[in-house]
């Protein structure tokens, strides 16, 4: 098995800031104050004025990285947001150039960072079949051959004539899916997008594409979910701050990545990697149970009281429809449920004060014995608003066992990572004469 | 899938090398003919959908040049009393207005590249020229359309014996169009570079559209320029096109061997400078959308 891809000190350093949406005439005064000797009249106050040069903010978002990756190989990239996997893609599929060091690639390269790139809502099924096989790189007569197998995979022959304006939703991404499946490369760099959801029809691309795989495919494939990592892929790497932590077999590489997890404690304060336009900022989260005691964990099936302290630097702004946000996600960075007042219907009111505290009541917390963590957003408004604050991995939520089904029994967390209410009965059949089945239940 | 373009490293068998730096003349002209088929699918889909869902369909593409040829007609053929060497002025100015609309919405459009295209840039790599290419096709599509109407309105001044001679010299016509699609070509990379950077300069390029057809004898013959200033005239390389364009299709005006050679050399001079920026734009362009 040769090497078909070789990253030798790969690199990549995004400027943060300055550069973006400069104006001309402001480069060309600029210049021109340069010229007559005169002080930079865009500098920062707080830029060093000897040197002259605009100190920009500068972010490493890969840091020599090397890696190998033999024919045939099918190698999970893992990491958290941020650790410098999109970029790693990003250069792999030619999006972006690297700013040192170099990749260099053996065969025909296709990249999957979306479905359904360049469709087109007037044009019909058959032409946008055509146009995003040819962006995705598949020529004429290599579509041509393999029109009816796209087609026939997807389901929608009878509207294959129709514009996909007239689809439903489902439709369409059904056909932007059957391309993809099909694309026959010798190297495919898949995006972690394309194998969440749970329809049947994604199972059924995922499983043309390990088939794919099967057949002596080198697959390069994105993702922070442990599982699917686990089930595809032959090798791992994991990526942390954009260098390469670990290369190994997929499953010492979860293991690595699961471990390496290391919860921010301190004050909420001073994290600097948070989003948002920053008027309100979210100070400590904490846990309180139904008493208003506080909490440093919570057991399945108690109610709970998730608190959001924060400070607010704009008093006098008043904010009618602030919309906030908590996502509770497993240590895998699996979504497990977003909560927010948008779907309770809850006012937050419109005078925040300085500071204060969004609280969250969650009952009957559905959650299985595991550590959870806890994500929170804060917006002026749900639709078209402005970020105030954005945190993500804000607090730990340990959950204990607890008597969620009023049985005493919990399922784990590997069975399933929310629980859900209910009770179960049986049905007989009720017509006469034919024997009462129990299959009602089973099916 | 890229195209099987050799690089040094062929020797080892890398079919790809991605590196910070790539050749300032790299221009990928292999790549790019791989890519033909997307240039037409993208032609294709422009074609299609800029007339879906309109009321007047096809028609649109013909109602703006015949509108801005009779308001030309009344305000500077009329009202104005500016001369058109004898020629019938709405042929005058419905041929100068359809040229100038092919080369002007080539420039505006390709311009644009990056910014409109943001999305798609963003998800999947094909040689970004592909775009520019089937911009100016569907562009000449719409020139092809405007021009038929225009031959058959000239076909009915003709046969009124309107004072129009047209000769062999309009097979020249092609080479014209080349030219003023490799112009709209080069300075559209030139812009669309610099946009990537410099947001505003997109506000600037329809304006400065308009301002640059009253200074490409679109309005008005290089006959009426004093002697003296022709010379300056002769800089703007749309100026002996657009007189070309008279001269074949009606046979009148001034074209000269010389005004069409510095015409080409600005154009290949303008061309090759946006290719080349073009190609620098767009290694990186994505990390300051």
């Amino acid at each position: 098995m040769s090497v078909v891809i070789r990253i030798e000190n790969l690199s990549k350093r995004y400027r943060l800031g300055s550069i973006d949406r400069r104006m001309l005439y402001e480069d060309l005064q600029r210049r021109w104050a340069k010229l007559l000797g005169k002080e930079d009249p865009f500098a920062f106050v707080n830029e060093s004025r000897k040197t002259g040069t605009p100190e920009t903010k500068e972010i490493w978002a890969l840091k020599d990285v090397n890696f190998e990756v033999r024919d045939g190989d099918v190698v999970g990239i893992i990491g958290r947001n941020g650790s410098g996997k999109s970029t790693l893609l990003k250069i792999l599929s030619k999006i972006t150039a690297p700013t040192e060091g170099s990749a260099m690639i053996k065969g025909r390269v296709a990249s999957l960072l979306e479905v359904g790139t360049g469709f087109h809502p007037e044009l019909t099924g058959r032409d946008n079949v055509y146009m995003n096989a040819s962006i995705l790189g598949m020529t004429k007569a290599e579509i041509d051959g393999k029109f009816d197998e796209i087609v026939d995979f997807s389901g929608v022959e009878k509207f294959i004539d129709t514009p996909v304006k007239r689809y439903s939703s489902g439709m369409m991404v059904r056909l932007a899916f059957a391309v993809a499946a099909h694309l026959d490369p010798e190297i495919l760099i898949i995006d972690e997008v394309l194998a969440v959801g749970d329809s049947a029809f994604q199972q059924k691309c995922l499983g043309r594409m390990s088939k794919v795989a099967r057949e002596g495919r080198t697959i390069l494939f994105v993702s922070h979910q442990a599982a699917a990592v686990e089930n595809l892929c032959t090798r791992g790497v994991v990526l942390e701050n954009g260098q390469l932590k670990f290369d190994g077999t997929q499953t010492e590489a979860i293991s690595y990545y699961v471990n390496s997890y290391t919860p921010h404690t301190g004050d909420l304060r001073e994290r600097t990697d948070r989003g948002g336009r920053g008027q309100i900022r979210f100070t400590a989260i904490e846990f309180r149970d139904r008493e208003g005691r506080a909490i440093t964990s919570a057991y399945a099936g108690q109610d709970i009281d998730i608190v959001l302290h924060y400070e607010n630097n704009a008093p006098h702004i008043v904010h009618p429809n602030l919309f906030a946000r908590i996502t509770i996600k497993t240590d895998l960075d699996v979504p497990v449920f977003v909560q927010s007042n948008l779907y309770t219907g809850d006012n937050l009111g419109a005078q925040v004060g300085e500071s204060g505290a969004f609280v969250c009541r969650l009952e009957r917390l559905p959650l299985p014995p595991s550590s959870f963590r806890l994500s929170c957003l804060i917006c002026t408004a749900p639709l078209g608003g402005v970020v105030l604050d954005d945190l993500d991995n804000a607090a730990e939520l340990p959950v204990e066992g607890g008597d969620f089904f009023g049985s005493g029994l919990l399922p784990s967390v590997h069975q399933g990572v929310a629980l859900a209410a209910g009770h179960w009965s049986l049905e007989p059949s009720a017509v006469g004469g034919t024997p009462a089945k129990s299959e009602a239940a089973c099916s | 899938m890229s195209s099987e373009v050799t690089t040094p490293e062929s020797a080892e068998g890398w079919t790809q090398v991605l590196t910070p730096d790539r050749g300032w003349l790299d221009f990928r002209l292999g790549e790019l003919w791989h890519y033909r088929d997307l240039a037409f699918r993208f032609f294709r889909r422009d074609f299609v959908s800029s007339y879906k869902q309109t009321v007047l369909g096809p028609l649109w593409f013909v109602i703006p040049p015949i509108l801005t040829t009779l308001v030309f007609t009344v305000v500077f053929g009329k009202i104005g009393q500016i001369s058109t060497n004898g020629m019938p002025d709405f042929l005058f100015f419905m041929l100068g207005v359809t040229a100038w609309n092919y080369f002007a919405s080539c420039l505006t459009r390709v311009a644009t590249t990056f910014t409109s295209n943001a999305g798609i840039f963003g998800k999947v790599y094909f040689p970004r020229l592909v775009l520019p290419v089937s911009t100016i096709l569907t562009n000449l599509l719409t020139f092809a359309i405007q021009f038929g109407v225009f031959l058959l309105l000239m076909g009915f001044f003709w046969v009124r014996g309107a004072p129009i001679s047209p000769n062999w010299r309009i097979v020249i016509l092609p080479l014209l169009l080349l030219q003023m699609g490799a112009l709209g070509l080069g300075i559209g990379c030139i812009v669309s570079a610099l946009t990537t950077r410099y947001r505003d300069l997109a506000l600037m390029i329809s304006f400065g559209t308009q301002l640059w057809m009253y200074a490409s004898c679109v309005v008005y013959p290089l006959s009426e320029i004093p002697k003296d200033w022709r010379w300056l005239f002769i800089l703007n390389p749309m100026v002996p096109i657009i007189e070309s364009f008279r001269f074949a299709v009606l046979g009148g005006g001034i074209v000269e061997i010389w005004h069409l050679g510095v015409s080409a050399v600005l154009t290949a001079v303008l061309l090759f400078v946006g290719l080349v920026m073009f190609n620098r734009a767009e290694k990186t362009f994505m990390d300051t959308v």
